[in-house]
């Protein structure tokens, strides 16, 4: 082998094996050169933005190292904090008690028609994120199809309002992320060999037990990482808020977008992403550890 | 708990099953009587509608008609996880996320018996695995896969155990050993097994009754010895073993033998080992049943004359020859290397002679080459 390896490369051995070192730190480095740039560096500036205060003149701030910046931003936006992770917790679960079944269809009982169903589980992205997100206002309209009906069910009133409500904006998050879910529950519902279910049924579990004893603890992996790809964004999602809410639905994003944009308030705005962000991750770290998928095959 | 599970014992009886896909038939109805606690073989190649079978008797199919019985219980429209039968799945199927101990328990679990430890213990000590319990299926070999899955079935105490294929993944030596595991198992627990499978020694290794099934229906039942000796049809000479199949006729028969005619060559068969119609007989005779020898010998019994070496293959034990006759047909004659006479060689004109208590006759009008061009040791 280094016989050949020395004839092809013309180098001696122990440059070959120099070689055989350097060369995964050489396969990382234009990673690690885009994380630098485009993750390191911002959050640094961000953290540093997020300790200045108000300079002499208009948009102008000066680093204090204020960091009880962060206590006051806490302070003043806990109901937006708290409703933001309500908000997100509902869809999420929504989009799982819609995603669940569909995935299992596709998986198990959709035949031949499975790929054309996973294209059409995915087809919305072909389509703006902001017009399906209006689109919503229409569904949810006085004339529309979900107002009629639940009037007609006497589910609600002639007076009550779809739209700019608390149930828009969950309706449009648990909507607008729901491929996010559909697709890691699929890939995991797939990869179980359904004779792993006959052989429950085979062993006097009926259909429900077997979905609880079998199905459901294999497909965990993939309700793990379906509710977390749709928590994690619709935890940062300020446009369902903007364009499906009222002022009583504003949501963190909305807060950081504003402070950011309209208020130029800068420091705050930092200070509120980067808690944002902490507070998340925070949240994914113990949802991890608690649902023990490390366990899992 | 009263249901069947628990409650049925008794002979298992398939009475004129019949399953459909499409305008294909799977099984043709088949009935089948299999005793109970007997080790019970459907054999076949791949298609001819033994896994069907089974899959039917587990629940997980639904025959298109007739009905399943265990004793004096009908089956046939009774959920999978209601029967009294457990399967052995072909790889296994055990769940990835259990552990051994999880997984043998599992059936205990469902029906509600709270201490399992005692049970599943014992079952684990029966197939010598008992210190692998806390373990994933992953974490082990396919040969301890097999046993858990075993197992994971007998601890039930089924009034009937399936096997489907259950020796398919592992290699050959791990599977005479399994063979003669299974057989162990078996006359420890009593329990009935119908075991499926494509390979003919496995099914005779194992089996006290085999039923060779072709294209939906049984060709033939009996014990492994009964068939491989007194085959009814060509597809269970040719499948079971190989065989010589000569087209012939019956020109006479004087007490309790016919007189065939070979291509103008006389040879005697048994009439009570003959199931030829009429005066057309394929006339059958095993390759290890022949003695081959040089023309210059005189020899008793039947003879065929005028052969020729086409073919030498030492394999040590035996050596096996291909010999042309005279009218154009190979015959195969296996021959023991235990008389120390090097082997002949290609192109040597032979005799070839034997008991005639060795031959049999078939309907000739059946195909002479029916279950020789599937190979049963390949892999489904």
């Amino acid at each position: 082998m280094v016989a050949i390896a020395r004839k092809s490369t013309g180098l001696n051995p122990l440059d070959s094996l120099r070689q055989k070192v350097a060369m995964p730190y050489l396969l990382l480095l234009p990673g690690m050169l885009w994380l630098l740039v485009f993750f390191l560096a911002p959050i640094l500036t961000l953290v540093s933005t997020s300790t200045k205060v108000p300079g002499m003149g208009i948009g102008e701030f000066v680093q204090q190292y204020r960091w009880a910046n962060y206590w006051d931003a806490i302070t003043a936006m806990q109901t937006q904090f708290i409703r933001t992770f309500v908000y997100a917790i509902i869809a999420t679960l929504l989009a799982l008690a819609i995603s669940y079944p569909l995935a299992y269809a596709i998986a198990f009982k959709s035949g031949r028609w499975k790929n054309v169903l996973l294209v059409l589980v995915v087809a919305p992205f072909f389509c703006s994120f902001i017009l399906r997100t209006i689109a919503w206002r229409q569904i949810l309209a006085q004339d529309g199809l979900v107002f009629k009906t639940l009037h007609s069910l006497h589910l609600i009133s002639a007076d009550t309002r779809l739209t700019s409500s608390a149930f828009a904006v969950v309706t449009g998050l648990a909507y607008n992320f729901l491929p996010f879910m559909t697709l890691p529950l699929y890939a995991s519902l797939e990869r179980i060999d359904p004779r792993t279910m006959e052989a429950s049924g085979d062993l006097y579990a009926n259909g429900l037990t077997t979905f609880r004893k079998v199905t459901l603890p294999l497909s965990m992996p993939g309700v793990v990482a379906g509710t977390l790809l749709t928590f994690i964004p619709a935890a940062g999602d300020f446009v369902n808020a903007q364009i499906l809410g009222n002022p009583s639905t504003t949501m963190i994003g909305n807060v950081i977008n504003a402070q950011y944009l309209q208020t130029t308030n800068y420091p705050l705005a930092a200070t509120l992403s980067f808690i944002l962000m902490i507070a998340i991750l925070a949240i994914v770290l113990v949802y991890i550890r608690k649902s023990g998928t490390d366990e899992l095959v | 708990m009263s249901d069947a599970s628990t409650s049925a014992k008794g002979d298992l009886q398939l009475r004129n099953i019949t399953k459909t896909y499409g305008d294909f038939n799977a099984v043709d109805d088949l009935t089948l009587t299999i005793p109970e606690g007997s080790f019970f073989a459907l054999l076949g190649p791949s298609g001819c509608g033994k896994t069907t079978t089974l899959r039917m008797i587990a629940g997980l199919e639904e025959p298109t008609a007739g009905t399943i019985h265990v004793g004096s219980t009908d089956i046939t429209d009774m959920k999978p996880y209601r029967r009294p039968v457990n399967t052995v799945f072909q790889n296994y199927a055990l769940f990835p996320h259990l552990s051994i101990f999880e997984n043998v328990a599992f059936g205990l679990r469902r029906r509600g018996i709270k201490d399992v430890k005692e049970q599943v213990d014992k079952v684990l000590q029966l197939v010598e695995l008992p210190h692998l319990a806390e373990r994933k299926p992953t974490q082990l070999s396919g040969g301890q896969q097999q046993r858990i899955a075993v197992a994971r079935a007998i601890v039930n105490r089924p009034a009937l155990l399936l096997l489907d294929e259950p020796l398919g993944a592992l290699d050959l030596k791990l599977r005479r050993q399994m063979q003669i595991e299974l057989k162990w198992i078996q006359t420890e627990v009593g329990l009935t097994f119908v075991h499926v499978t494509h390979d003919q020694e496995e099914a005779m290794t194992m089996a006290d009754t085999i039923a060779v099934m072709n294209e939906g229906r049984i060709e033939q039942m009996g014990t492994p010895a009964d068939l491989y000796d007194n085959p009814q049809t060509a597809f269970v000479a040719n499948f079971l073993g190989q065989s010589n199949l000569i087209q012939g006729n019956v020109i006479a028969t004087d007490g309790d033998s016919h007189t065939v005619d070979l291509f103008g060559q006389k040879v005697k068969v048994n009439k009570n080992r003959s199931v030829a119609k009429d005066s057309s007989i394929l006339f059958g005779i095993r390759p290890e049943k022949i003695r081959i020898q040089e023309n210059s010998h005189t020899n008793s019994g039947c003879v065929l004359e005028g052969g020729t070496i086409v073919d030498v293959s030492y394999i040590g034990v035996s050596t096996q020859y291909q010999v042309e006759m005279p009218w154009g047909q190979e015959l195969m004659v296996f021959e023991q290397n235990d008389d120390g006479i090097p082997p002949l060689a290609k192109g040597d004109g032979v005799k070839l002679s034997w008991e005639p208590v060795f031959s049999f006759g078939l309907n000739g009008h059946e195909d002479a080459s029916a279950g020789s061009e599937v190979n049963p040791t390949e892999d489904e």
